[in-house]
């Protein structure tokens, strides 16, 4: 839209990834002075909100550089050699798949810097929570940026160690046993994922991505693709987290403070959709062609389970925890984004893309608005808050704080996908796409997985309306009543959360800002990489 | 060469290549003649012409870098030579003097502290001798060269395990070194004479040809010679089933010389072994490449399983880890070395141990300098120890980190992610998938261990200190926490806790006797242990307040830099793996 300069397009690019490691490192040292604020403390939460802050200004205007006519060309492309003895480059860039991506993550850490600043994160010194969480920001941007297999091996174990020190010294209740099974499955998971990574590399005598995408899997044996897919598609599936390979997303987005799961559930889950189709879609779709019915398999039972978890979980003095609620409503809404990057068509990657930043803006959203409502009532536990409505007959929140409860009804009925609203676009054309896979698919099969899908969405709105009932509803307290009155949408909250709110309407009403920067981009990938 | 002597050729002798491992060889009997006549408060010289001597030793390989220098060859056939400086003996000689060297700055210390107890001129001695020995060892291409200098460098290490006066600990584990390397040498010897009796030579590349036409009657025997060949120095790499005198012999030597066994002992063994292997037994390679690949998955999961139970809270539990954990390592090691059995590149595959072994001799010898330095506060060597270490010491904590990260292979160790990549390479370009599968494993249990150590290092030392006394304490610790207790109490208030002498400070975290530690109040137990833990005491002052940790400084600054100038340029040591090494 705006025309910058390449070479200026390559130096943002490089500089969105890494600034917020260089950032990491200054926020360990002392303030300099005259920046020292009111107290360390403070200063160094401001460096955080500083950091992130210009990221995001750098991937707002390399979005505003980025040409939209030619979504599907690799833009802002560096190539340098790093490592010549292991064949890995730096080789940045970004087209329509990866940037949408880039500037939602450079939006959700600086609405959790923001976040942090106002609200002091319980636990450990602030100097540490702040470089973690940059080195956090590094590590995901850097994913999506990076066009290098071992790059991007390097980049996903990058958010390991920081998102471990964040759930086991900030997080709440059980943390410590939270953060080590999110470690250790996703480590599990990505060391079997490199295996594959290296078979590719090796076979094919590069870990160019463009490169090994417009080879489109020619240069590969069927058998190299079929044991390459599996490898990496485990990895990535536990990432994502893929039905049966989930169980650590529940425990984690409990344990882990506010900020941890607006980063772990708007995120880091999109790296593992996002290595499906950068990576196995394009450079060994016959080897995914073998395993895409058995992933939408598993895409679907996830789609029901995580409903039906949540409607479990939902129910009265069943003792469920909100947040647990919305990491298996997670599990639901991977599995639209799994089965649309199954189907293997145009329709159903694009509608799966657009889940995936959906996804990361209402579930981000929905884990702010939980972050607050504990704040407040110093609970999540659904039980202990409709009880603490008058005759526990709901928590009441449209009478005690009306824009908490209305936003909390915004984001649980965007995530169920009501027209209009950006849940809904993502599902409708995974679904679509479901009901025409690719040639050599079988179509009775993919029928069969959307009616089950479909069905998920009448569960989901299910257990999302029992949450809004019990939370938002319920007979409003009087003077006489003995309830607390619980503070309404702060300043900060409102500034935080506005970005997302208009967002989530904004792709609700015009999905074509995003589709129209990922389908050229799928198309060519589908049809034989980037060019 | 025996034959040669008859015909009573002189060799000529190129100083140039021979002079790493003869400078050392020297300084170590210039050392040895000093102590002679150093008068007592003296001594400290010979550490210093140690670290000159193997800092002189590293220098001298500048000239050999570009690997195409041998000497001591036959005359009548100048192909076959006993001592050739190619580019892998360069790259070992400089882990073994490099980790050398480092010990040696940790031995400056460890000397100074424990002056009554550790003899300096024989240590001294014995190091270099060792590190000659070691630094022979990867240029020797003769299987009477290869043997002596095994020896060389194994002999003067058992003494250095058994060097400390009146200490059962350390007798012992010099007995186990000792008996299990020594049984370990004689089979090996029992190989090489067989390999000799069948194939008249012991100069390797002459052996790899001539093995290949044993007659059939002597089939058996080459391989049984073969067979034996490679346990002695299996043994010497610490593989299963020959690991278990690593432990005990690590933690009942000096700390220093358990570093530099880690490093240097590692290089010896793998060196010896890939030597023989490639060089000597190619036409071998069925055989010994299952074999390898077996030993590789098994010594991985052996040490990391048994660096895995090891219990924070026990005595020396730093130690006994890392000690476990370099057992762990050099399944790694030797995963590259049965991988090139398989593929038509061999050199490659060893490139790739070369560079996992230099960034483990960096990561390793760093991991240890921590140790050594928090060791001096709190004697007592339990990684517990290690807790708010990032309190009291930002950067050191940091650094620990960092070498912890690096040898479990995860960003931001980038350099030990990489050298687990190339790791990962070879295996399955070799198409051992099944190692590699085994390898991933290793290196997820792996991370429990240094991440919880990791963690450890960030955590405040506050509540490390209350968790300890509502665990009630260890029993291995309680000599020395009652001892160290008994004196906070002689102190004389409880805050004198916060401030006391280190030793004092370590046995807040173990005590059992929370009387002596409630002060002057009298608090109740319960109480007192609550006020403990949430008082600032139990993290140490700092231990740089104790004289003499400059050399620390100073191994921890090059260890630390290493390693980070590697993470930013992996290609400084995985370059081993793109160029010709024979």
């Amino acid at each position: 839209m705006i025309d910058i300069n390449e070479s200026v397009m390559q130096a943002l690019l490089a500089f969105v990834v890494l600034i917020p490691l260089i950032g990491a490192a200054a926020a360990l040292l002392p303030a300099p002075p005259g920046l020292k604020g009111k107290s360390p403390e403070q200063a160094v939460l401001r460096h955080g909100v500083t950091v992130t802050g210009v990221v995001l200004l750098a991937a707002l205007a390399l979005a505003a550089g980025f040409d939209h006519s030619r979504p599907q060309t690799m833009q802002a492309t560096t190539d340098i050699s790093w490592i010549p003895a292991l064949d890995v480059r730096i080789h940045l860039g970004v087209d329509g798949i990866s940037l949408p991506l880039l500037v939602l993550t450079a939006l959700l850490t600086f609405l959790c810097a923001l976040h942090s600043y106002f609200v002091r994160p319980p636990g450990g010194s602030p100097k540490g929570f702040v470089a973690l969480l940059l080195v956090l920001e590094t590590g995901t941007l850097a994913s999506f940026a990076v066009l290098d297999l071992l790059l991007f091996f390097l980049a996903f174990e990058t958010v390991l160690i920081p998102m471990y020190f964040l759930i086991a010294r900030w997080g709440g209740a059980g943390r410590s046993a939270a953060a080590w099974k999110f470690v250790l499955f996703t480590l599990l998971g990505s060391v079997v994922m490199l295996l594959g990574l290296l078979l590719i590399g090796i076979k094919a005598g590069t870990f160019d991505m463009v490169t090994l995408a417009s080879d489109n899997g020619r240069s590969l044996t069927v058998t190299t693709q079929v044991v390459a897919v599996l490898a990496i598609g485990l990895g990535l599936a536990v990432k994502t987290p893929m039905w049966p390979l989930h169980s650590w997303l529940p425990d984690a987005h409990t344990a882990a403070p506010t900020v941890g799961s607006v980063l772990l559930a708007g995120v880091l889950l999109k790296m593992g959709t996002y290595g499906f189709v950068r990576i196995l879609l394009p450079a060994a779709p016959e080897g995914f062609e073998v395993f895409a019915p058995y992933l939408a398999a598993f895409a679907v039972v996830g789609i029901v389970y995580g409903s039906l978890a949540c409607l479990a979980l939902a129910r009265k003095g069943a003792k469920g925890d909100l947040k647990r609620l919305i990491a298996y409503s997670s599990v639901g809404h991977m599995g639209f984004v799994l089965l649309g990057i199954a189907t293997m068509t145009p329709t159903g990657v694009n509608g799966a893309l657009f889940a995936n930043v959906a996804h990361g803006l209402i579930t981000g959203l929905l884990f702010f608005l939980v972050g607050a409502l504990k704040d407040r009532t110093g609970t999540t536990d659904l039980d202990t808050l409709s009880a603490q409505g008058v005759r526990a007959t709901g928590a009441a929140l449209y009478g005690r704080a009306p824009r908490l409860g209305g936003l909390l009804a915004f984001a649980a009925v965007a995530s169920l996908g009501l027209p209009g609203l950006a849940g809904f676009w993502g599902e409708m054309l995974a679904l679509f796409g479901a009901f025409d896979p690719a040639a050599g698919l079988s179509r009775p099969a993919y029928l069969v997985f959307m009616a089950v899908g479909a069905f998920g969405t009448l569960l989901t709105a299910a257990y999302l309306l029992v949450v809004v009932r019990r939370v938002c509803m319920g007979e409003p307290p009087r003077e006489t009543d003995d309830v607390p009155l619980l503070a309404d949408v702060r300043g900060h909250e409102f500034a935080a959360w506005t970005p997302l709110v208009v967002l989530t309407v904004l792709a609700g009403l015009w999905p074509k800002v995003l589709l129209g920067l990922t389908d050229p981009a799928v198309q060519q990938l589908l049809a034989g990489g980037p060019r | 060469m025996s034959a040669l002597a008859a015909e009573s050729v002189v060799q000529s002798v190129d100083w140039t290549a021979v002079a790493p491992p003869t400078l050392t060889a020297v300084a170590a009997l210039v050392v040895l003649v000093a102590d002679l006549f150093l008068p007592e408060r003296r001594k400290a010289v010979m550490g210093w012409i140690t670290l000159a001597a193997l800092a002189a030793g590293l220098l001298l390989l500048l000239p050999l870098l570009d690997g195409d220098r041998a000497t001591f060859c036959l005359t009548a056939d100048p192909g076959v030579c006993s001592y050739v400086a190619d580019r892998f003996t360069v790259a070992v000689q400089l882990i073994v003097l490099g980790g050398a060297l480092l010990a040696a700055l940790l031995s400056v210390t460890a000397l100074k502290d424990e002056a009554r107890r550790l003899p300096a001129g024989e240590y001294w001695f014995l190091l270099l001798s060792s590190a000659a020995g070691a630094a022979l060892l990867p240029a020797s291409r003769d299987l009477a060269t290869l043997i002596v200098a095994l020896e060389v460098a194994s002999l003067p290490a058992f003494a250095l395990v058994g060097l400390r006066h009146g200490d059962r600990r350390s007798s012992e584990a010099a007995l186990k070194f000792f008996l299990s390397s020594v049984t370990a040498t004689a089979v090996s010897l029992l190989g090489v004479s067989f390999v000799y009796a069948v194939t008249g030579s012991m100069h390797l590349t002459v052996v790899a040809e001539e093995i290949q036409q044993v007659d059939g009657q002597f089939a058996a025997l080459a391989r049984a010679g073969v067979v034996l060949t490679l346990v002695g120095f299996a043994f010497k790499t610490a593989a299963v089933p020959f690991h278990f005198w690593v432990p005990d012999t690590y933690t009942g030597a000096p700390l220093p010389v358990a570093a530099y066994l880690s490093v240097t002992g590692k290089a010896v063994g793998f060196t010896g072994l890939i030597l023989v292997t490639l060089l000597a037994f190619p036409s071998y390679a069925p055989v010994w490449g299952p074999v390898l690949a077996l030993l590789a998955a098994l010594t991985m999961t052996a040490g990391n399983v048994g660096a895995m139970r090891q219990r924070p809270d026990r005595e020396h539990s730093a130690v006994r880890l890392l000690a476990w954990s370099s057992v762990g390592q050099a399944g790694y090691l030797l995963v590259p070395v049965a991988a090139a059995a398989y593929t038509d590149e061999p050199a490659r595959a060893i490139g790739s141990t070369l560079a996992y072994a230099l960034m483990y001799a960096a990561v390793n010898l760093g991991a240890f300098t921590v140790v050594a330095l928090v060791g001096r506060a709190r004697p007592t060597g339990r990684v517990d120890d290690h807790r708010g270490l990032y309190a009291a010491r930002p950067v050191t904590a940091l650094l620990m980190a960092f070498f912890l990260l690096c040898l479990a292979g995860l960003p931001p160790g980038i350099v030990g992610l990489f050298a687990k990549v190339t790791v990962f390479a070879t295996a399955v370009e070799a198409g051992m998938g099944w190692l590699a599968v085994v390898m991933a494993v290793n290196v997820v249990i792996a991370l429990v261990y240094y991440l919880r150590w990791t963690a450890l290092l960030f955590r405040p030392a506050e509540a490390g200190a209350g968790a300890a006394l509502a665990a009630g304490a260890v029993p291995a610790a309680q000599p020395v926490s009652v001892a160290a207790s008994a004196g906070a109490g002689a102190a004389g208030s409880g805050r004198a806790l916060s401030g006391a002498v280190p030793g004092a400070a370590s046995g807040t975290d173990a005590t059992a006797i929370p009387d002596a530690v409630s002060g002057p109040g009298g608090t109740p137990a319960p109480n007192a242990a609550a006020s403990a833990g949430t008082s600032p005491a139990g993290i140490a002052p700092e231990p740089a307040a104790l004289p003499g940790a400059a050399p620390l400084t100073v191994a921890l600054a090059v260890t630390g830099l290493l390693a980070l100038a590697l993470s930013a340029a992996p290609q400084l040591i995985l370059r081993f793996t793109g160029v010709a090494l024979f």
